[in-house]
């Protein structure tokens, strides 16, 4: 899972990945108030599953930790 | 649709004090270069003691001029405003009582952004019964910036204007073909403006929510009528941001020229914005969408024809 989050986080940012799990990601300017939607459609498409509105809140996707325990218990992780 | 409305004409009225980024960016600490990269805009306009209910009176003669209508025809009025200067009140009746109205019945809307999608799909819904409705939409997001120190993730987005929309059952230039509206109070507090307080924003729920929510709303007008985005004409939105618009064309497949946008001159207005850029916009025949997204949040979409 890891590095198919990675590949999808690569493709929204122009930044270099040079991040702890836990650091923010919107602090750390890895992305901004438009990248986001487009990660948030990036994750969709790589692991096949839909992020309910009511879950579009940044906090669940502000770190590379909080968006693997989101993935973990939404998506249908199948690699 | 119940009934079988038309819109027959869009108008505008902006002050005329130009502000531009340069102007914004030496108060603020930043650049008029990051202003424009983060937003798409490059100037605004900002009324002086023009009120709330000046700049929508403005705009409503400005639209009834080009309807062809005298105020004594209307039946109805509609009003929406984030940015009213009392409770009540709200600018309506200020706009009723400048066009010679002493009977016919107001609505204030107090919502922002989205007022004026609100009040174009309330419209057609009650043409058939009021006769013609004339919706404005006005806001004074000057007096909301200026009234705390001035917050650069906000200061360099908003700006003053109305425009106005004349609706009515007599056949006119855009046929509504349906109209969708939403709400979600489960983020009431994620954009609000409270009386003596600054606005407040949190940026990164708005935009996400935005991203989605437009094209998910002109996707289900749309459907309802079995047209496909593609075979939209033109796309006249809630002028929030640049960049917001595009990423709503890339979601729904279509090319970002087909969204008409005059946010870089105006900057967002708020519930004005989408009369104020449907009167500047030179229409061609077609489907046309009209969507808005804002605080509540509200948000939604009406599609109509032009012959």
């Amino acid at each position: 899972m890891r590095d198919r989050l990675l590949k999808v986080l690569k493709k929204v940012t122009t930044e270099p990945l040079n991040i702890g799990d836990e650091d923010s990601l919107f602090e750390s300017g890895l992305l901004d108030s438009f990248a986001l939607p487009d990660l948030v459609s990036g994750l969709e498409e790589e692991f096949s599953f839909k992020v309910p509105d009511a879950d579009l809140n940044p906090r669940k996707f502000d770190s590379i930790a909080r968006i693997e325990a989101y993935l973990s218990e939404h998506a249908k992780i199948t690699g | 649709m119940p009934a079988t409305s038309y819109i027959h004409a869009f108008g505008a009225h902006l002050p005329d004090r130009v502000v531009t980024n340069a102007e914004l960016a030496a108060q603020l600490g930043c650049t008029p270069e990051w202003i424009e990269s983060v937003s798409g805009i490059r100037e605004r306009r900002w009324a002086g003691e023009e009120t709330v209910a000046d700049l929508a009176i403005g705009a409503a003669r400005d639209c009834l001029q080009k309807a062809g209508v005298d105020a004594s025809q209307l039946g109805l009025l509609i009003v929406s405003s984030g940015s009213a200067e009392r409770r009540f009140p709200g600018p309506a009746s200020a706009v009723a009582a400048a066009l010679g109205l002493n009977a016919t019945p107001v609505i204030d809307l107090p919502v922002a952004s989205a007022g004026s999608i609100f009040g174009l799909s309330l419209a057609s819904r009650l043409a058939e019964t009021y006769g013609d409705v004339l919706v404005i939409a006005a806001e004074k997001m000057s007096a909301v910036i200026q009234g705390a120190a001035l917050d650069q993730n906000t200061a360099v987005l908003f700006g003053d204007g109305a425009g106005a929309a004349l609706v009515s059952a007599r056949a006119g230039r855009f046929e509504v073909l349906d109209s969708v509206l939403h709400t979600d109070g489960a983020f009431r507090d994620d954009l609000t403006l409270e009386w003596g307080s600054p606005l407040w924003m949190k940026g990164l729920t708005v935009i996400l929510q935005a991203a989605r929510k437009l094209p998910a709303v002109i996707e289900e007008v749309l459907q309802r009528q079995n047209i496909a985005a593609k075979d939209v004409t033109q796309f006249v939105m809630h002028q929030a941001n640049q960049n917001l618009i595009v990423r709503v064309a890339k979601a729904l497949g279509v090319d970002p020229s087909l969204m008409f946008s005059n946010v870089a001159k105006y900057g967002n207005t708020s519930s004005a914005s989408m009369f104020i850029a449907a009167a500047e916009w030179e229409p061609s025949a077609g489907t046309v969408v009209f969507a808005g997204f804002g605080a509540g949040f509200n948000w939604g979409a009406l599609a109509a024809r032009s012959g």
